[in-house]
């Protein structure tokens, strides 16, 4: 099965599609001869720029569901585009909460099945084969479809690299909306924003993350201080988002963000396989522990040995004293 | 208000199995326990069946060999009763073939609402709950926080990248539920005996008027093709502190430049 065309599905963040969608379009023009998008929301259109200058031709905008959550609807729309002749071989979704849901339909909608966790994607005699990484990524599992097209592809931000080539905006088309009747009455009433300062935790150059060995609650602030002062993201280990310490979109690893930053600093954080595998992409990996057998050593460029109520309170005096 | 609950059944993760060389499945034939993403659609579930006055909690599973090890953790934290279906045609499903086979089921349980985790811990596909709701016909909601029911509505914080969002939707509907947010409890030793005679419906795929050829490892449009080792990460130094390691941080994040 050639790779002529592969369909990416552009999501929307506060400042434009999100970067996963940009990483993928990218990786796409490396696989098909064309590559396109396909948006939904209001006014779509204004993506058509980006989408284009990350190389896709056409961007299809699938519709606006309004305040309900995109899931049914969406796929519903996408469903639509991939059967017939000029079906993509490939949809690259990216793994985000409206993402996962709209793979998910899309699969049951086509019959098709979906390779989710995807962290990397290359052809193999002519065949779309993915990375997962399984074990807590030290294991690699490469798979492909059987069937027919086209494939439904969930891929882990920062897989790939997101870079712009400069085309012209994409052409719009319209497709949906679609009508998916009480499937789709799950609506929004209200969004809670939590204030945030400083760069997300996909984007900044460095992320500084606590963990149990923090001890209580109330030591996350130095966590979000030293990251202040660094110009960096706060993250956490599942451990302490469990506790309700802090919120789920915070959490780094398997089951929460995968981060790859200049510099990662992990605190009090054991260095479990499961966190290990959302952040072992960082450049640079610096440890603070008071347990010197603690896995987190293993891969650390910098390990220190020690208690985080000391040394923290003095690297961020020092800070300070630079600023 | 009749609440089914997915309780996925997996080998305990403390001591994880591995891929059979052979086959590429996962080594499944140890006892299996309830995955722990569950134990919070489970409590959630009772809550919410404690709050309606007089509501059901139904488990639903599908696990090998009639396996109910971790059934009997749920029935003893209260639940009323399971269903569950096993069949060795089942064996290498992948994650559509286990939303059909859960949508077959549930379909003959009829629940007002369905739970479930929003991934499990040995697949962590994410995808079998959005799946199961789209075959039943259903709305969903992921990443729920916190679930209350409103007269015909069911009311979910769901998670977001910016903080949550308060959904709406109308039953019957399918929630998955974020682990954490709430301590599942302990069974009690009076759960626990209560739990041995509950009963557990155990079908086939025939009771399910299911085929090999739609679900099953005979159905799946998957396949792995290598396992192998990832390049691994060496680590560097590791100082002891002595009162001054927060120095050594200093100069190592100069040497790298983000200060
Ligand atoms: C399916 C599944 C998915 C998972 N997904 C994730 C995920 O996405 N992300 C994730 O992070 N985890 C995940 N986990 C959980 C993971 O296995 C670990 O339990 C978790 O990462 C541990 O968090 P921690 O390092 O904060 O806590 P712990 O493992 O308890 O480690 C705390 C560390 O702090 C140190 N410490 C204690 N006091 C001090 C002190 N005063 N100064 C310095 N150091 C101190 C201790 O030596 C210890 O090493 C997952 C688990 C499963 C089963
Ligand atoms: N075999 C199963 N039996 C019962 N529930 C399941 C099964 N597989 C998946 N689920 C449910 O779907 C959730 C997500 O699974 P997954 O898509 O594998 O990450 C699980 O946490 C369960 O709640």
């Amino acid at each position: 099965m050639a790779v002529d065309r592969i369909l990416v599905l552009v999501e929307r963040g506060p400042a434009g599609p999100v970067s996963a969608s940009l990483e993928l379009l990218s990786a796409a023009r490396g696989l098909a001869a064309r590559v396109d998008g396909a948006a939904w929301g209001a006014d779509v259109s204004s993506l058509a720029g980006t989408v284009g200058a990350y190389g896709a031709a056409t961007l299809f905008d699938l519709g606006d569901p309004g305040d309900a959550l995109p899931g049914p609807q969406v796929a519903a729309a996408l469903a639509g585009l991939a059967t017939g002749p000029d079906a993509p071989d490939a949809i690259l979704v990216p793994t985000t909460y409206d993402g996962r849901d709209i793979a998910a339909r899309l699969s049951v909608r086509l019959d098709r099945p979906v390779l989710t966790n995807v962290v990397g994607l290359e052809l193999v005699d002519g065949t779309l084969t993915t990375s997962h990484a399984i074990f807590g990524g030290a294991q690699v599992a490469r798979a492909r479809f059987t069937g027919a097209g086209p494939g439904i592809f969930v891929v882990r931000a920062k897989s790939f690299p997101a870079e712009e080539v400069g085309g012209d905006p994409a052409a719009v088309v319209t497709v949906g909306p679609a009508d998916v009747g009480t499937t789709g009455a799950a609506r929004v009433v209200s969004r809670h924003v939590e204030e945030r300062s400083g760069p997300s935790l996909d984007e900044a150059a460095v992320v500084v993350s606590g963990g149990r060995g923090l001890g209580q609650p109330e030591s996350y602030q130095l966590v979000e201080e030293l990251a202040r002062l660094l110009h960096g993201a706060p993250g956490a280990s599942r451990a302490i988002v469990d506790a309700g310490w802090v919120p789920y979109a915070y959490q780094v690893g398997q089951t929460g963000k995968t981060v790859k930053p200049t510099v990662y600093l992990a605190v009090g954080i054991s260095g479990a396989t499961q966190h290990l595998v959302g952040m072992k992409g960082a450049k640079n990996i610096v440890a603070i522990n008071k347990d010197q057998e603690a896995p987190i050593f293993s891969i650390a460029d910098l390990g220190v040995v020690g208690d985080v109520h000391k040394i923290v309170p003095q690297l961020i005096e020092a800070l300070k004293q630079r600023a | 208000m009749l609440i089914a609950v997915c309780v996925k059944q997996i080998p305990d993760p403390a001591s994880p199995g591995a891929l059979d060389p052979t086959t590429r499945t996962l080594d499944r034939s140890g006892k299996l326990i309830m995955d722990d993403s569950d134990s919070y659609g489970v409590e959630l579930g009772l809550r919410l069946a404690e709050a309606a006055g007089g509501g059901e909690v139904v488990l639903v599973s599908m696990a090998p060999r009639s396996e109910t090890g971790g059934l009997r953790t749920a029935l003893a934290m209260g639940a009323a009763r399971a269903v569950l279906v096993s069949d060795p045609a089942l064996s290498g499903s992948d994650a559509l073939s286990t939303a059909k086979v859960l949508a077959a089921a549930l379909r003959r349980v009829g629940a007002d609402l369905v739970l479930a985790a929003t991934e499990s811990t040995d697949g962590y596909t994410g995808t079998v709950p959005a799946q199961v709701a789209e075959l039943l016909g259903l709305p969903s909601v992921t990443f729920a926080k916190s679930i209350a029911l409103e007269g015909p509505e069911v009311v979910v914080q769901r998670q977001t990248e910016a903080g949550y969002d308060e959904v709406r939707c109308p039953l019957p509907a399918l929630v998955t539920v974020t682990a954490g947010v709430v301590d599942p409890r302990y069974p009690s030793f009076k759960g626990i005996m209560a739990a041995k005679s509950k009963p557990v419906d155990v079908l086939s795929l025939a009771d399910l008027g299911l085929g090999p050829e739609v679900v099953g490892g005979a159905a799946a449009g998957q396949e792995l093709v290598e396992v192998r080792d990832a390049e691994a990460r060496a680590g560097g130094e590791v100082v002891v502190d002595d009162g001054s390691a927060y120095e050594q941080i200093v100069e190592f994040l100069e040497r790298v430049k983000v200060i």
